[in-house]
């Protein structure tokens, strides 16, 4: 291989792996001086979930590529539909996903229709 | 010796997880990447790269539109570096799940890459129920078959790129969202955990529309914070009436 075959992946590694490792080694050095039941672990874990809630809200609410093409509302209301379905099948994930899909593509389609 | 059969035993049964709901809604977001590699000038080998040595899906949309767009590499850095902020905080929750009696810090950085949205809510919902001994192992076979399997279908999805007809491609991408949502749900046990669920879900897409920079970190500080103190006052006002 010549060096600029390896340009492209020497790229990669700079600017995809070290940049985003770099933050995992950093959790790894904080998460080994956290103590079991202690305040701080709770906080990091409160933080941690609502930072990945934020990433699921983010892709209701604005979502990339085909889903952003269904209407917001739609999105919304298949969202909650799904989560109640959840709640009253005693918490089956698989109950909510299937009506939340259920719900998402029946209203698309019936609203896209011509 | 029969300890080690057992710890193979948890790999083995790690890389078995890939056979399940949340391995196959990754799948197929992955799909997706190997289509966009194509379209964005990405050659094969380096959108395969990217998902094996990256691994985080958003870091790696930041990064091909950075290559696409000729971005130099410190600048891309930066960029893909601030999209993966959240990576901290989880990994920092994710060490005491995972860590067992005889865990070594240079295997908690080796198994941390494979950390990602849905390696972190996977251990959440199984790491709590295994021997903290086997932990490691367990999460160590499911991590490395979910990036093996992913790695394979960018590969697939690139050679291919087949376009999905948009309304199933529609449902695809809502799958994602939805499963977390019910799954993390599902397996939270203290109530700062549901608080900053529910935190989360609102300030995430609140902030975003705000404009203000570092929007997500924003909303996972803020929403834990809030969430950690919602916990705290439950607490005492439980103690106060009993």
């Amino acid at each position: 291989m010549t060096q600029s075959d390896l340009g492209p992946y020497l790229f990669i590694l700079v600017a995809g792996t070290f940049a985003t490792d770099v933050w995992r080694w950093l959790g790894v050095l904080v998460g080994a001086r956290l103590k079991e039941e202690s305040d701080l672990l709770l906080w990091v874990r409160a933080v941690a979930t609502a930072l990945v809630a934020g990433v699921i809200g983010n892709l209701i609410v604005s979502p990339s590529g085909a889903l952003s093409e269904v209407p917001l509302l739609i999105r919304l209301a298949a969202g909650l539909f799904g989560y109640v379905a959840f709640w009253l099948g005693r918490k089956s994930v698989l109950v909510g996903v299937l009506a939340a899909e259920a719900a998402l593509l029946g209203a698309a389609w019936a609203f896209s229709a011509p | 010796m029969r300890n080690e059969d057992t710890g193979l035993r948890w790999f083995l049964r790690g890389v078995g997880g890939i056979v399940s709901v949340p391995a196959f809604i990754l799948m197929a977001s992955f799909i997706g990447f190997g289509v966009l590699c194509r379209e964005s000038g990405i050659t094969l080998g380096e959108a395969v790269f990217m998902t094996g040595f990256v691994w985080a899906l958003p870091s790696q949309l930041v990064l091909v539109g950075a290559i696409a767009a000729g971005t130099p590499v410190l600048v891309a850095g930066l960029a893909v570096a601030l999209s993966a902020i959240r990576l901290m905080p989880m990994t920092a929750a994710w060490v005491p799940l995972v860590r067992g009696p005889k865990t070594r810090k240079w295997q908690l950085i080796l198994m941390s890459h494979c950390v990602a949205v849905t390696a972190w809510v996977w251990s959440v919902m199984r790491l709590r129920d295994t021997p903290p001994d086997k932990r490691a192992a367990y999460f160590a076979g499911f991590g490395a078959t979910l990036i093996s399997v992913n790695v394979c279908i960018t590969a697939v999805s690139y050679v291919s790129a087949a376009a999905l007809p948009p309304l199933l491609a529609a449902g695809l991408f809502f799958l994602t969202p939805i499963y977390f949502l019910t799954a993390l749900t599902a397996s939270a046990r203290q109530a700062a955990e549901r608080l900053a669920l529910a935190f989360g879900l609102v300030l995430g897409p609140l902030l975003r529309a705000s404009g203000l920079g570092f929007d997500l970190l924003w909303a996972g500080v803020i929403g834990g914070t809030l969430a950690f103190a919602g916990h705290k006052l439950l607490l005492r006002s439980k103690k106060a009436g009993t």
